[in-house]
């Protein structure tokens, strides 16, 4: 009983083990030595079966059956726990707004041939694409087929319906929880169900990181041979340059430059945008109106030279009327 | 548009999502592969593991140039091998001169490696070699009775690995309930020095004992063979810990057509097809039930008399 104690037995995998057992001296011929090692592997198996027989077994026609305890010694997994599939659009929706499943039956009533039906598919009741004629109303233009139309607009609500398909299915990858069956096909990578989806590296990525990595040598990749058609690293030491703030001349001049170059260049990129347009239109109005406030104060007060200068602006503006007065 | 590329055909469908990840875990195919020089003996060591696994393992019989399992770039196709196949445990054999018969076992998470051991093999004796009574034979696929002896296996940290490695290996599914009248075999590893594991497969014989227990007898049918731990790479402890995770709460079957009812207790539904008594075979299928043979001749009354009544007048 005593050396059973120190046995571990795990029944779930039929699996026994002794770890106090030592051979004081290791037996010269390989026979000894492999029969000895049985005779401690029977006494483990007698164990084993010590505990196996005593559980309690249902007699089948094969044999007796017993229930095997679930495995004590823990192993890794083969893959990663399957992760909860991200909710889709309508999904996420419908549970803001509280819509409820219901089921609907399979069957309906048709009302044009007074026979029940399927409610969806090839010969469905109700079906409205499947109609001889359809009644023209006062919105319809004239030269369009409804028919067709009825057609296209179906067509559309497929597309729509398949494009949110994708945009879900692409979410689900994101999440890895893609269906193992489903592919998407940027990624051309075996179907299985643990292979995360691949990021491919762009031309750009790839050149940066290849520029880094040649710049990771003591001398910063001064004196490293450089590969046929590889570009130089893009950013070499000091990334940013700062010019004095302090006004004088030679440098201290140039930071003010500098500016004023930005500056310039902005303003002249965007001068069309400097003149608004309504703006300039109210000040020409506004300038109008007051000119036109001021104006009968200074007829009334103005000398009667100005009146037949006026009358004879005037003039030309009623040439038409004038003419009238000299045909009569 | 991005496209969608699902299998056209039921079959792959399921094919694929037998691989896809699950909360409770089926059991690990093996993978056999040589590397580039394999000696007799491996190859036989390769082809016997083969057979203690069959039916949850896949032995690939080309040489393979690029796999190194402990270096670093590799492990490439290997973890592609492991991906194409749905193995999770790979036994990689290769021979050199430094390293003589070698045994490379490893696992893979997610198909990528998770830990290595390395082991030489040294006095193998194959199947072929042991004789014994065939009768006792194990079967294909039977689970195994699997012992650990030693010290070594618990205190030396090399040692511990391999046992483990080797559990995983050498146990068959884990299953909620076996017959035992399938139990035929055993597997033995003893820790002979601290780096030494002599390592035996035995059919068992069950002797009466006059109790419920019988009395077990090993037979030493083979493979046998020492392996001696040359290196050996424990996974990552963050990945240890992931791929330790398990479910814990194991989903419930829906149970469909069974009910409880206060009053009547446990309501079961049967469902039966429609009974088309206009369709159904009659048992007797005799010439003279048929219709058209009946319609005929009422029809032909009158033609066929004479040659009727001579029938009869012949009789």
């Amino acid at each position: 009983m005593e050396t059973e104690q120190q046995l571990h037995v795990d029944l779930g995998n039929l699996m026994a083990f002794d770890p106090h057992h030592h051979f004081p001296s290791l037996p010269s011929s390989r026979e000894d030595l492999v029969k000895e090692c049985l005779d401690q592997g029977t006494k483990l198996v007698q164990a084993i079966a010590d505990k196996l027989f005593n559980l309690p077994s249902t007699e089948d026609v094969d044999g007796p059956i017993v229930k095997l305890p679930p495995p004590t010694t823990r192993l890794p997994r083969e893959k990663h726990l399957p992760k909860p599939k991200p909710p889709t659009k309508w999904e996420l929706f419908a549970k803001a707004r509280g819509i409820k499943k219901r089921k609907k039956d399979k069957i309906e009533y048709d009302e044009k041939t007074g026979t029940w039906k399927r409610h969806y598919g090839y010969d469905h009741a109700n079906d409205d694409d499947n109609v001889p004629i359809i009644d023209a109303k006062m919105t319809d233009e004239p030269g369009e087929d409804p028919f067709a139309k009825r057609r296209s607009d179906k067509m559309k609500r497929v597309e729509k319906q398949e494009k949110n398909r994708v945009q879900n299915l692409k979410q689900a990858a994101k999440a890895g929880a893609l269906p193992s069956h489903v592919q998407l096909a940027a990624t051309a990578l075996p179907i299985t169900g643990t292979q995360a989806v691949a990021k491919k590296m762009t031309k750009h990525e790839l050149g940066n990181v290849a520029g880094l990595a040649a710049t990771a040598t003591a001398s910063g990749g001064k004196f490293d041979k450089k590969l046929p058609g590889e570009k130089p690293a893009k950013h070499k030491g000091k990334h940013r340059k700062f010019l004095p703030a302090v006004e004088g001349t030679g440098i201290g001049s140039q930071e003010k430059e500098q500016t004023d170059k930005v500056l310039n260049k902005l303003l002249s990129k965007n001068s069309h945008e400097i003149l608004n347009v309504n703006k300039a239109i109210n000040m020409y109005n506004v300038k109008k109106e007051k000119h036109r406030r001021n104006k009968p104060e200074k007829s009334s007060a103005s000398s009667s030279k100005l009146k037949p200068k006026k009358k004879l602006q005037k003039k030309p503006l009623n040439k038409g009327s004038s003419k009238k007065g000299k045909t009569k | 548009m991005l496209k969608v590329k699902t299998p056209k055909k039921g079959k792959a469908r399921r094919e694929l999502n037998k691989r896809a990840p699950k909360l409770v875990e089926t059991g690990k195919k093996t993978l056999i592969l040589h590397g580039t020089k394999t000696s007799n003996v491996l190859n036989s060591v390769l082809t016997q593991i083969y057979h203690l696994k069959k039916g949850s393992a896949v032995k690939y019989s080309r040489k393979n140039a690029d796999i190194r399992p402990f270096e670093s770039g590799g492990e490439t196709s290997l973890e592609f091998f492991s991906l194409k196949t749905d193995c999770s445990i790979f036994v990689f054999g290769c021979h050199s001169k430094k390293r003589p018969d070698n045994l490379v076992i490893g696992r893979t998470y997610d198909h990528h490696v998770y830990d290595l051991v390395e082991v030489g093999v040294e006095n193998f004796k194959s199947m072929e070699s042991f004789t014994y009574d065939r009768k006792l034979a194990p079967k294909v696929g039977s689970k195994p009775f699997i012992a650990f002896i030693g010290e070594g296996f618990e205190n030396v940290e090399e040692l511990k690995h391999l046992k483990e490695v080797l559990l995983d290996l050498l146990k068959e599914e884990v299953v909620e309930n076996l017959n035992l009248a399938g139990i035929d075999r055993a597997i033995v590893c003893t820790a002979i020095s601290s780096n030494r594991v002599l390592f035996t497969h035995c059919a068992l014989r069950l002797r009466k004992s006059g109790t419920i227990v019988p009395r077990m007898e090993m037979v030493e049918v083979g493979p046998s063979m020492d392996l001696v731990v040359r290196r050996h790479r424990l996974p990552n402890e963050s990945l240890r810990k992931e791929a330790m995770k398990t479910a814990k709460d194991h989903p419930k079957k829906k149970v469909k057509n069974v009910s409880q009812d206060s009053i009547d207790g446990k309501i079961g539904k049967v469902y039966i097809p429609n009974q088309k008594v206009g369709e159904m075979v009659l048992p007797n299928k005799s010439k003279g039930v048929k219709r058209e043979r009946r319609e005929g001749r009422r029809k032909n009354e009158g033609d066929d008399h004479a040659s009727k009544r001579q029938k009869e007048d012949t009789e």
